[in-house]
């Protein structure tokens, strides 16, 4: 009732429907929002309609060694590979986890590096010891730490939230906990610009409170590098995750993510080209359509470029 | 500014510090023992007494002890007596790999020359070819210079390093047969022909490397330029007659650096730090198979002295970004 | 000129020089420069410093035993005249003494000779306490080492020893100069950089840089023993990389002329083969690719310091049935066939080689899928409630089977895992970190030695030829477990008083026939009687040569490089 009522009212004109309006005339950005959900749907929607098992293995040997390595046909859309398992199956299995921990691990490093990156850049106070952190961790060196995280936190976690989620949370945080430090010293680069600029020191002067100075001045403006530093780190995420699984801290070995399929497929190059050419494609898909959505977002959201 | 550069160097001691001790207790609280790549027929009685004679059994206290007086007094002795042939450090025992019982330093020496040249020049290549890419992508926003240069570096961002190695490798040394596939370390270039091999074996490794730096550096460089290009003051620079050549390589390019200039102090320690995955390939064996050999053989005082210099550098290269900072945009202060 | 042609350069020269003179009439340093690859670097020449293989391996080109084990796995002399044996007088016969007899005539690399004196000194060099002598369990139960002249060394046992070859036999036990050395005895040999790297020894070449971890080059040594050899005058030791980059070098692009441990897929191994520039080789010895069974209960349930500990026998494994069906259900021809191709063998016994020593049991050649159903049927595992996994008594038979990170492995897993499924046994695959698997790090759950799961596959070799050691490991004392800070050698954690008075037969007998057949019992009760270890693959050493490099004779009982001296340009 309330809602009918509700469009009768002429709606005031809202901010977030100018974005998607100026959203929607970047070509760029609706092809790579068409290819995303593609890809979202070809891992979500995939196993229901292609229902192989991804880790089938022919337990008949002589059947086994006839489907090794078959190139793509009608029962193997994108072939076998070298235990016969069908590849199609295994990146569509592969790609929910790669796009998930693409995602996540990166959201989590950008908002980790965006907060002490302005915090520090702004705050004169936390710039030493923040940044002194951030010195720490990229000193330190990155498969130790990475091992002492696992052994440290693998089993609680296993405990507490099942095997998969928590080595899913472990991946992810691991991976979110030792990606951040770049974007945290390119924000406050940026920030303590910014902070020396007009429109800021005008803000100041009339009383803003920090936390509305960070959210309406600081962060629309650094959002540019902010969205470099997120497309390249979907990827480095997606290929971490697999560093780790061959470190035995990740998925179980038979878990096929993307980049153990690209990894694995290396060796078989020179003879299976297209081995590495579904993940590496899968991947760099991802990246992209990343990519795209989010030059088109950042000229949406600037109210300079909107409406021109 | 000089009061701010000498308040960081002193801060900077017990910052770093800090941070040995940390990595100390962290390589040594990591799963692995320095006997993992001794054969399993080696009984156990035998290993003890190969982890009580490198000292590996010692108390970690014992031994992060030990490595601060080797590091801070024992090393910098023999080098003043290489230099001044004195004779301060008195036979005392110098920081000693457990792997291959050489002094850390007499490695790192060994290695050095080829993780500069390869992986250095590599890095000035990546720099050199990312800023012009990344300032005419911004410049042309969406021109199909732009939007290739987009493709190529997201597909380069995409695809690691450990793919395009070897992929290298198949094309242009096995198909091809141009390049060599394996860094010779024991080249000296002394003449015409020893420097022409040095540039054949370098090309491949610097190739992967210089691609792999450019794609990061040019999407900082495009994404600043085309947030400063919209700017106000480029209206007015414009607006008074100045050349564009003027505008973009003078105003727009001066504004946008200090992103650039982050990543680049950021990447910088890491040439130190090698490539590890570049220098497997190649077998260029520079400091990165070294720190990577060591952590997988729990080579705690290698593991220990190469991170260490590696933290040195960078908080060395993050007072130098703050510096630049400073000079780009003078309104930045310290004090 | 680009590099290959360079390389083609070198060796035309030194065609030209030599001319078409046959190889056995070959004159030293006449070949010019051979170039090694090991992906595993060298990091130091001297093997009593770092028992690693690759450092074995390298130091062999420098530093020489008394004898070494050729091809076949047979004995040869090195430094000395004969191989001392009971007949000719050479060993006592109480067994408890044998005497070696110098070559005369030997020279050091540095020209000074070599005498009984310099043995007695690697003797002591290695018995010193503070010196942390990787191989000092060569030198076990020896109670001297005498000079009883310049060119005769004598070695007294503390009880007769049925198999003396232990001491300066093999690669792994040189014997080093006195005059060398003499200052680095107890703690001060870890300082010793300088004699750890170039060592003066008896071998064909000579250290004349030394870049640790990543590259040794050697020149023939002028004083070696054979005026005509070796044939090369420079030898390029590199390291780096991994096995299908090493092949690729000799194989594909010809930069390399030997490259050692080149285990590559099958379908690698022929790509590679086509290449028409070098060759695979392979030997086989005596070692096994495996699945070790856990006897006892590895569950996370048990506090910690109980798991995977005798009193906690395993509720399913602890069932000679369950654990004979595990190996019924394997295919080993077709893990063969995916893993190693001409680089392995079915095999099932754990001693496969020598053949005196390899029990005659091959019923685990043909998988029997239905045999094991029934097997586990027998034992009381019914699929009771229709999901395709056995259960007894409320508990699901579900087994934790882990390794180490190894693409081999993985596939080997997989497949495993397939098999297992097959006959109702749920398996959960594990895969870790070598350095930390093997690493036997107390502190860490993750090791071989914990064996916190079911079954693991991994494999054991055991230097030289006698595997009484090597059987030694399964008794019960040695079981793995907090009171001996998890250093164990026995794995499964086997307790059989049958087995170990086998061993303690064994220890006392030294008939060579008579050996052999304990041997072979104690293989069968770890094997086809007892399913303690489900031996899967006999593991040939592969490696890569240049078709331009004569001369090579894979040898798996010793180093890979032993007749570095008879290797020579193919023209």
């Amino acid at each position: 009732m309330t809602e009918t009522a509700a469009t009768l009212i002429e709606k005031p004109r809202s901010q977030w429907r100018d974005v998607w309006i100026q959203f929607r005339t970047h070509g760029g950005a609706l092809a790579g929002m068409v290819v995303f959900l593609t890809l979202i749907a070809f891992v979500t929607v995939g196993p229901l309609v292609w229902t192989v098992d991804p880790s089938y293995v022919n337990p008949d040997a002589a059947r086994m060694i006839m489907t090794r390595n078959k190139p793509p046909s009608l029962d193997w859309p994108l072939g076998t590979d070298q235990l016969g398992r069908d590849m199609l199956a295994r990146m569509m299995a592969g790609g929910r986890v790669s796009i998930a921990v693409g995602l996540v691990a990166m959201s989590i490093a950008i908002v980790l590096g965006t907060t002490v990156g302005v915090l520090a850049g702004l705050f004169k106070r936390l710039d030493g010891p923040l940044m002194r952190l951030t010195d720490l961790v990229l000193a330190l060196p990155l498969l130790p730490l990475l091992l002492v995280m696992v052994f440290l936190f693998r089993d609680a976690l296993g405990r507490a939230l099942g095997s998969e989620t928590g080595t899913f949370v472990l991946i992810v945080s691991a991976i979110g906990a030792t990606s951040w430090m770049q974007a945290a010293r390119i924000v406050r680069g940026e920030v303590l610009a910014l902070k020396e600029r007009e429109f800021v020191l005008a803000a100041r002067s009339i009383g803003t409170p920090p936390r509305r100075m960070i959210l309406r001045h600081i962060l629309p403006n650094v959002i540019s590098p902010v969205m470099v530093a997120a497309t390249l780190g979907i990827a480095s995420a997606i290929i971490t995750e697999s560093a780790l699984s061959f470190l035995g801290l990740g998925f179980p070995p038979d878990f096929p993510t993307w980049g153990r399929l690209l990894f694995e497929g290396v060796d078989y190059m020179q003879l299976y080209p297209e081995r590495v050419l579904w993940p590496g494609l899968a991947i760099s898909l991802t990246v992209l359509s990343v990519n795209y959505i989010g030059d088109g977002l950042r000229d949406a959201l600037d109210p300079r470029i909107r409406g021109r | 500014m000089l009061t701010f550069v000498i308040r960081r160097l002193l801060l900077a001691i017990p910052t770093l510090l800090l941070i040995s001790l940390v990595i100390f207790l962290l390589v040594d609280l990591a799963p692995g023992s320095p006997m993992s790549e001794i054969p399993r027929t080696v009984p156990p009685e035998v290993r003890e007494r190969m982890m009580q004679a490198m000292g590996a059994n010692e108390p970690v206290v014992v031994r992060y002890l030990l490595w601060l007086r080797q590091f801070f007094l024992v090393e910098p002795a023999y080098v003043i007596d290489s230099l001044m042939g004195t004779n301060l450090a008195g036979g005392a025992q110098r920081v000693l790999s457990w792997q291959s019982r050489m002094p850390v330093f007499d490695i790192i020496a060994q290695r050095l020359p080829q993780t500069l040249t390869v992986i250095g020049s590599a890095y000035l290549v990546g720099v050199l070819i990312a800023l012009p890419i990344g300032i005419y992508s911004a410049y042309r926003q969406y021109s199909w210079f732009d939007q290739l240069g987009t493709f190529v570096t997201m597909v380069g961002s995409s695809v690691p390093t450990f793919f395009t190695g070897v992929l290298l490798i198949i094309v242009f040394s096995v198909n091809l047969g141009w390049f060599p596939s394996i860094y010779d370390t024991t080249l000296e270039v002394t003449d015409w022909a020893s420097f022409k091999m040095q540039i054949m074996q370098m090309a491949l490794p610097v190739t992967m490397l210089a691609l792999h730096n450019a794609t990061e550096i040019s999407r900082y460089m495009r994404s600043s330029m085309l947030e400063n290009l919209g700017q106000d003051y480029v209206r007015t620079a414009r607006a008074k007659g100045m050349s564009e050549r003027v505008v973009v390589l003078k105003h727009v390019l001066r504004n946008s650096l200090i992103p650039v200039v982050t990543v680049i102090a950021l990447g910088i320690p890491t040439i130190f730090g090698g490539a590890i995955i570049a220098e497997q390939v190649f077998k260029v064996n520079g400091l990165g198979t070294a720190l990577i050999g060591a952590i997988n053989a729990s080579d705690l005082p290698t593991v220990q002295t190469l991170t260490f210099i590696f933290a040195v550098l960078i908080v060395f290269f993050n007072l130098v970004a703050d510096i630049l900072y400073g000079i780009l945009d003078p309104r930045i202060r310290y004090d | 000129m680009n590099f290959r042609t360079a390389l083609l350069g070198t060796t035309a020269a030194a065609t030209a020089f030599i001319g078409l003179a046959p190889a056995a009439h070959a004159q030293r340093a006449a070949d010019g420069n051979v170039k090694i690859l090991y992906f595993q670097a060298v990091s130091v020449m001297n093997p009593y410093m770092s028992s690693g293989t690759k450092d074995v391996h390298g130091s062999s080109l420098v530093i020489e035993p008394l004898a070494g084990f050729d091809e076949k796995g047979g004995l040869v002399p090195r430094l000395v005249t004969e191989i001392p044996s009971v007949e000719n007088g050479g060993i006592s016969k109480d067994l408890t003494t044998i005497t070696w007899k110098l070559t005369p005539g030997l020279k050091w690399s540095d020209g000074t000779p070599v005498t009984a004196d310099d043995a007695v000194f690697t003797y002591e060099y290695c018995t010193n306490a503070d010196m942390g002598c990787s191989q000092a369990a060569r030198f076990q139960g020896i109670k001297t080492v005498e000079a009883t002249d310049p060119q005769t060394i004598k070695i007294t046992f503390t009880t007769p020893k049925p198999n003396p070859f232990s001491a300066f036999v093999g690669a792994a036990s040189p014997v080093l100069q006195r005059a060398q050395f003499k200052d680095c005895v107890g703690a001060a040999a870890q300082t010793c950089t300088e004699q750890n790297t170039k060592p003066v020894g008896t071998g064909p070449f000579t250290v004349t840089d030394f870049k640790v971890n990543d590259v040794v080059q050697l020149a023939a040594n002028a004083n070696y023993r054979d005026p005509a050899k070796p044939a090369f005058a420079t030898v390029t030791l590199k390291g780096g990389g991994d096995a299908r980059a090493s092949a690729r070098a000799v194989m594909e692009t010809g930069e390399f002329d030997y490259a050692w441990n080149t285990q590559i897929n099958p379908e690698f191994q022929a790509q590679l083969a086509a290449g028409g520039k070098g060759e695979l080789i392979s030997a086989f010895s005596n070692n096994v690719e495996r699945i070790e069974l856990n006897l006892t209960d590895p569950s996370p349930d048990l506090p910690e310091g109980e798991r995977s500990q005798i009193k906690n026998p395993h509720p399913i494994l602890s069932d000679v049935r369950v654990r004979r069906a595990l190996s019924m259900a394997m295919d080993r021809q077709l893990l063969v066939d995916v893993g190693y191709g001409a680089a392995g063998k079915p095999t099932c016994n754990v001693i496969p080689a020598p053949e005196i020593y390899a029990s005659p049991n091959t019923n685990c050649h043909v998988q029997d899928i239905e045999g094991a159903k029934a097997l586990l049927e027998e034992a009381g595992w019914t699929d009771s409630n229709g999901d395709g996994i056995r259960d007894k008594d409320g508990k699901k038979l579900s087994l934790l089977f882990q390794t180490s990170v190894n693409a081999v492995r993985q596939d080997f897993q997989a497949l495993v895992k397939g098999w297992w499924t097959q006959i109702g046994v749920e398996t959960e695959l594990k895969a870790i970190e070598p350095s930390v698997f093997f690493g036997g790090d107390p502190g860490t759950p993750d090791t071989y030695q914990r064996f916190y799961a079911e079954a693991q596959l991994d494999t054991l070799d055991y230097d030289g030829t006698d595997p009484e050691a090597y059987l030694g490991q399964y008794v019960c004392a040695n079981v793995p477990g907090p009171g001996n800070g998890w250093r164990g050698t026995n794995i499964n954690r086997l307790c059989d008083p049958a087995y170990e008075k086998l061993l303690a037969d064994l220890s006392k007998t030294a008939d060579l026939n008579e050996r052999a057949k304990i041997i072979i019992s104690m293989n069968d009760l770890l094997t086809k009687d007892g399913y303690v270890s489900i031996p899967l693959v006999d593991r040939a050493r592969l490696s890569a040569k240049s078709k331009t490099l004569g001369g090579v004779v894979l040898n798996a009982w010793d180093s890979e490089l032993w007749n570095a001296s008879d290797w020579y340009r193919i023209k």
